[in-house]
């Protein structure tokens, strides 16, 4: 009857049981949590070239470039199940060419325990904002937002978005030259 | 030394109870094949649970772990959101992040991955001359996360004498262990 196997076996049974009805509770406590935060951004510095997307094609498409200012406190974010953030910048724009245009211009990594209040200064993009065409010449509503995907340790993977975003100008004649 | 009494449940069936077993295997086995196919079906993805195998999104996502995928039509690819989608002429599906959506009136879209831990976008990845993902391509979106679990998995797929072993050993136990 007790065998050293059948010992083995109900520990490790047991054990494994234990460890997931844990995780199903760490996940349920953090399923309905708000991950709402105030997000201050400003841009500047923006300039718009119109040069050839090698990558897609040779037709020449936007190519935008901006500055930005961005602080925010994610303190409050962070709970027993959060693992890590990944925060992005996107901008959201409407052109005759498309209805929703998202563009990824910065991202970063908080990772848990790592510093998580958030203030930059005339930082440069981390990506390229190339328009799928020419939708970005002299487009006064392009808006920015911090958005944030929550890395658990188990559970979902929810997306937010913070509250504050800034409404992005493009000038209405393109920037010769190489300079930026 | 191990003890060899489950061979004398063996010798005492008889051919009812031998049935019985066999029966017994394959209703494990056809349940599990039921459970997958209907989280298919309630899931919407042809591959509702995968195993992440590579470190391209890490330190979200390591080898091993295990992600939750749901593919509903009517749910919008949005930059942000992880999707594990499928390239022509690579058989494993790829998770990453989607960086750039295009997507017109009539609900067409074009999309643009990256991983998080790679340092160029996933052009270099797609097919030939493909610059752009479509809503065809997307296998799912990862919904639900769970780590470690799916490393029995890779270490099966990487030692494929392993699996087999592990294989034949839980059925001739389920067989040949009496109820």
């Amino acid at each position: 009857m007790h065998t050293f196997l059948s010992r083995v076996n109900a520990v490790s049974a047991f054990s494994l049981s234990t460890l997931a009805a844990l995780t199903f509770l760490c996940f349920a406590s953090t399923f309905f949590i708000n991950y709402k935060a105030p997000v201050t951004i400003t841009a500047a510095n923006i300039v718009l070239k119109n040069v050839p997307e090698y990558a897609v094609s040779r037709e020449k498409n936007d190519l935008g470039a901006l500055r930005f200012d961005l602080s925010s406190d994610l303190t409050p974010l962070f709970n027993w199940n959060t693992k890590q953030l990944f925060l992005y910048l996107t901008a959201e724009y409407e052109t005759p060419n498309n209805k929703i245009n998202q563009v990824v211009l910065w991202d970063k990594i908080i990772k848990r325990g790592d510093a998580s209040v958030i203030n930059l200064k005339n930082q440069h993009l981390k990506y390229y904002f190339w328009d799928d065409g020419n939708g970005l010449l002299g487009h006064n509503n392009v808006s920015l937002t911090l958005s944030w995907n929550i890395i658990p340790i188990a559970g979902t993977l929810p997306t937010w978005s913070g509250t504050g975003s800034y409404k992005l100008a493009f000038p209405s004649e393109y920037t010769l030259g190489r300079s930026y | 030394m191990l003890q060899l009494d489950f061979l004398d449940d063996l010798r005492r069936m008889n051919i009812r109870q031998l049935f019985y077993q066999v029966l017994n295997f394959a209703m494990i086995v056809s349940s599990a094949l039921m459970i997958w196919k209907g989280l298919m079906v309630v899931t919407g993805s042809e591959s509702p649970i995968v195993v992440v195998l590579s470190g391209s999104m890490e330190p979200a996502f390591h080898r091993g772990d295990l992600l939750f995928l749901t593919n509903y039509d009517h749910e919008p690819i949005r930059a942000g959101e992880i999707v594990v989608f499928k390239v022509e002429g690579r058989d494993i599906p790829i998770v990453h992040r989607v960086m750039k959506v295009h997507e017109k009136e009539d609900g067409t879209v074009k999309f643009l991955t990256k991983g998080d831990n790679n340092n160029v976008d996933d052009r270099g990845l797609y097919a030939n001359g493909q610059a752009w993902l479509n809503r065809k391509d997307v296998v799912g979106r990862a919904r639900g996360y769970v780590p470690f679990i799916g490393i029995v998995t890779i270490i099966m797929n990487d030692y494929p004498k392993f699996k087999y072993a592990v294989l034949a050993g839980l059925g001739i136990f389920v067989l040949i262990h009496r109820e």
